[in-house]
């Protein structure tokens, strides 16, 4: 009797890659579950489905009652304050970081080849590392520690909102500003250079136009994310919907709760879509 | 229309340059103008002080604060206690978004319109109306439930879970489920309404059943970019979790409550440490998975 083929030499290498990968993911993935306590009879003991009823029960019908609805107008005006102005600070703390952090601004590539190495080194590249470094920790820490810390600082209100927004939002723009703009086509760049324009006029007339539909378009998207942001911040004392949310759900008024939820639901769909308009208007 | 002279020199008018709109040039305005009031009146409503901030009282409160921060207290107690709760918050992370997976797949499944009711599965044996209908509704169902989902932010969803099943981090990771698995399965429903169709055809046109195209031409073209958003996600879950122990849902969130509430300030500082370690941990991991799986 023949011998059985076992080796194919045309058939993908056999390498241990994938079951290394696969055991290791087991692994990891059982000993989270146990450290997470997940349980998820936990969900269907008496006590959770009696809360889950509870909360059911006295949510519905939402409170529509005109003294409470008047009373929320305000918060809800103030989430939207904060994610625009948030936004802004974001932008002003992002974009001259993310200049900095833009290797193909700072040191590298067509605009430095004719500079020395050492003023290269000391000019470009020492802010670039310090921008990249900056970014990475404002953008780390989570917007609600950011806000936890400026109501520290600067006392409760709209205001530490604006801030945690402002810092951990311009972390994430300057961030992508700077891939966006080393993202450009270079052939363009070259070609002004090659026409004799000065390195101001490589910026103007060649990076910015390819950078800035993608520069705005991402600032919306992140605008979205920032009133999200800004209902929620006030469980922290950061004003807006999140403080009325948790005051209600402290004092178990779940009707109250569902109302602004409700609200928040509205809130988060019209600036999704009022955003979604103009980034559809700006990428056509 | 902007006739400069210019332009009509260097690139004279064609057919094949339709002229724009009337209505557009009042857009062209507008939308600039009504931009910059939204700015005004939020910069008024919010009370803040630009002047002031920028004015000196406001930074030196900052920066008064964060001096406060440093150092770090590196004792071994504080040092235990943060590995503890990064250990705990990356746990929660993991688990929360794989769930998140296993509630995006089937909705985003049932969502699909491509799936259910329309395209290149249902040319060559159309839907009886009635059935039709019903899986329109279907899809309007799973979508609107999606939707649900995702717009109750993680930490409103920790704080319904640590209602229901107390604290710990239990609650945190069902929250980031529940609102993760809506954010994926929109990204998932998407990635499979927008696959490439012509495979699809090419399945058909050789005699491949419903089961057979989805199999071989939907699920590889969407497989990948699936891959992608969850390990997108999990990015994302990582911080989230580090913060959901602010109402209670466990991780380093509960321990920086606890820490800023009694003014722990170099504590605090380690933590912040101890998050910013394990968001660098996870996104490298992360892209390490993303290349060796895309």
């Amino acid at each position: 009797m023949a011998e059985p083929v076992t080796h194919f030499p045309a058939s993908p290498s056999k390498s241990a890659f994938p079951y290394l990968l696969g055991a290791g993911f087991l692994a990891v993935l059982a000993w989270s579950l146990y450290t997470a306590q997940v349980d998820p009879r936990r969900l269907f003991e008496g006590d959770a489905l009696a809360n889950a009823a509870r909360f059911l029960r006295g949510g519905f019908p939402p409170d529509l009652s005109a003294e409470f609805l008047s009373q929320m107008i305000r918060p809800a005006v103030e989430t939207i304050q904060i994610s625009v102005v948030g936004t802004l600070f974001a932008v002003l703390i992002g974009l001259p970081l993310g200049l900095l952090a833009t290797s193909s601004l700072a040191w590298s590539g067509i605009l430095h080849e004719r500079r020395a190495a050492m003023g290269r080194w000391v000019l470009g590249f020492l802010p670039y590392a310090v921008a990249r470094g900056l970014l990475s920790v404002f953008r780390s820490v989570p917007e609600y520690v950011w806000a936890f810390m400026f109501v520290r600082a600067v006392g409760l209100g709209a205001f530490p909102g604006v801030l945690a927004i402002g810092v951990a939002y311009g972390g994430m723009l300057g961030k992508v500003y700077s891939e966006i703009l080393e993202g450009v086509n270079p052939r363009p760049l070259e070609t002004l250079q090659a026409a004799g324009a000065s390195k101001l006029g490589i910026v103007l007339y060649g990076l910015i136009p390819q950078a800035l539909p993608s520069l705005v378009s991402y600032t919306l998207y992140r605008w979205e994310c920032a009133i999200r942001a800004s209902a929620i911040l006030g469980l922290v004392g950061a004003g807006g919907l999140g403080q009325q949310i948790e005051l209600s759900m402290r004092f178990f008024k779940f009707d109250e709760v569902v109302t602004l939820l409700g609200m928040l639901l509205c809130l988060v769909g019209a600036v999704d879509f009022v955003s979604g308009r103009l980034r559809a208007r700006l990428t056509r | 229309m902007r006739p400069s002279a210019s332009e009509t020199n260097t690139r004279p008018q064609t057919e094949t340059v339709p002229p724009r709109p009337s209505g557009h040039d009042h857009h062209g305005w507008l939308a600039p103008a009504g931009f910059v009031a939204l700015i005004v009146w939020s910069y008024r409503g919010t009370g803040v002080d630009l002047a002031q901030l920028v004015g000196l009282e406001g930074v030196r409160q900052i920066a008064a604060y964060v001096g406060g921060l440093f150092p770090p207290d590196l004792s071994w107690t504080t040092l235990q206690d943060a590995g503890i709760g990064a250990v705990e918050t990356f746990a929660i992370s993991l688990v929360g978004s794989l769930l998140a997976v296993g509630i995006a797949v089937p909705l985003a499944l049932l969502g699909a319109r491509t799936l259910l009711y329309r395209g290149v599965l249902f040319e060559a044996r159309p839907l009886a109306p009635g059935v039709w209908a019903l899986r329109i509704g279907i899809s309007a169902g799973a979508k609107a439930l999606l939707r649900l989902l995702r717009t109750i932010p993680e930490i409103l969803w920790a704080l319904i879970f640590v209602f229901m099943v107390g604290l710990g981090p239990f609650p945190g990771v069902l929250a980031l489920a529940f609102h993760t698995g809506g954010v994926l399965g929109k990204l998932f429903g998407e990635v499979i309404e927008g696959v490439d169709p012509r495979p699809l055809e090419a399945l058909q046109a050789t005699g491949a059943g419903r089961l057979r195209i989805m199999l071989y031409g939907i699920l590889p073209q969407a497989a990948p970019q699936f891959v992608s958003y969850a390990l997108y996600r999990w990015e994302v879950n990582i911080r989230a979790a580090a913060v959901l122990g602010f109402v209670g849902a466990g991780g380093l969130g509960q321990r920086i409550y606890v820490t800023i509430n009694l003014f722990l300030e170099h504590q605090l500082l380690t933590l912040i440490l101890a998050i910013y370690a394990m968001v660098t941990l996870v996104d490298a991991l992360s892209a390490y998975l993303r290349r060796r799986l895309v």
